[in-house]
């Protein structure tokens, strides 16, 4: 099948070096409370700016782990297209994200490769800052079809090698 | 030695379990699409794979579920009608750190990886499992331990969607 007809990238545009095109978002309390929530997470530092304070330490309530992940895959496919597949992607977290802050994600491609199975990846460094400070830096490996019949999505069992 | 400088306390229980499968979790509910739609709203996330039935259709085999949200299909309710005190995510972590008189701990660094797509309809279970335990180290926060707990996760098939591994160091402070 040819998918040609779905926007995204394909392994032989990429190349080492490329920089992702920039993501900027001005967090609200809405951004931090709707994304905890939706992820599950009822801890009150993400919803409760007095605990926050008094608890944690932190400015105000404070973006949690699994939103800043839904924001990397955004990041990701809003780059890559809907055929992109991330297999992995790894990350170190700094300071805390609040209300207020305006998060600007960028990247840049580290490389790409081809596995055994013919599946091509990119392998991408993702830094999400705020205020000129980098809070989390990602490290993510993202199947990118190889040409236009190629779909990443199509792969399971030992053909899927994230 | 005081309390305080002994770090083997608790060491060899927190060893035994290196490799044994501890916690558990089968999820509480049925994945669904309304449910990921808001979470694909929180981001602002347009992909047509969560939103577009005929995309879904040709290029996922149907819908999925954003492959981020994986944690939340076996996170508990916030309440439950029987049920006193909500279990934590990555029990293992704060079991380590009570076993080994650690009373701070942090996470550090953290992974995932994913497998078959998650899709409606699947109930997703997981269990952590304890890979590493260092020697003592001391970094600029204290001296304690780092280890290494992996949480893999499955659907009612057993068909593996994806393993989060967390690398957390517990310590005492000075």
């Amino acid at each position: 099948m040819d998918h040609a007809s779905y926007p995204g990238l394909t392994l032989d545009r990429v190349s080492a070096g490329d920089e992702l095109p920039e993501l900027r978002h001005e967090v609200s309390a809405t951004t931090v409370i709707l994304g905890a929530l939706a992820s599950r997470d009822w801890r009150p530092m993400h919803h409760d700016r007095d605990f926050a304070q008094q608890r944690n330490g932190t400015r105000d309530i404070f973006m949690n782990t699994p939103n800043q992940a839904a924001w990397l895959e955004r990041y990701i496919t809003d780059w890559a297209g809907p055929r992109a597949r991330i297999g992995r992607y790894k990350f170190r977290m700094g300071d805390s994200i609040c209300p207020g802050d305006t998060i600007v994600f960028s990247g840049e491609v580290q490389g790409t490769e081809t596995d055994d199975s013919g599946c091509g990846w990119a392998l991408l460094s993702i830094a999400l800052s705020a205020a000129g400070q980098e809070k989390t830096r990602f490290s993510a490996r993202v199947a990118l079809p190889v040409d236009d019949a190629d779909n990443p999505w199509s792969r399971t069992g030992d053909r899927w090698r994230p | 030695m005081s309390d305080a400088d002994d770090h083997s306390i608790g060491l060899e229980e927190a060893r035994g379990w290196i490799d044994v499968e501890r916690h558990a979790v089968a999820g509480e509910f049925d994945v669904e699409r309304g449910y990921f739609l808001t979470a694909c709203a929180a981001v602002q996330n347009g992909n047509p794979i969560y939103w577009d039935d005929q995309v879904a259709d040709a290029l996922t085999g149907g819908p999925t579920a954003p492959l981020t949200l994986l944690s939340a299909w076996f996170r508990p309710h916030y309440w439950m009608p029987g049920r006193d005190a909500i279990p934590l995510p990555w029990q293992t972590h704060f079991d380590l750190k009570e076993t080994l008189a650690l009373p701070e701990a942090v996470a550090t660094d953290s992974e995932v990886v994913f497998g078959d797509p998650v899709r409606p309809g699947d109930r997703i279970s997981s269990v952590e499992t304890l890979r590493s335990l260092s020697d003592v180290k001391t970094t600029k926060l204290g001296t304690g331990r780092f280890w290494v707990i992996d949480c893999v996760c499955r659907n009612q098939r057993g068909d593996w969607v994806g393993t989060e591994t967390m690398t957390g160091f517990g310590y005492r402070k000075g």
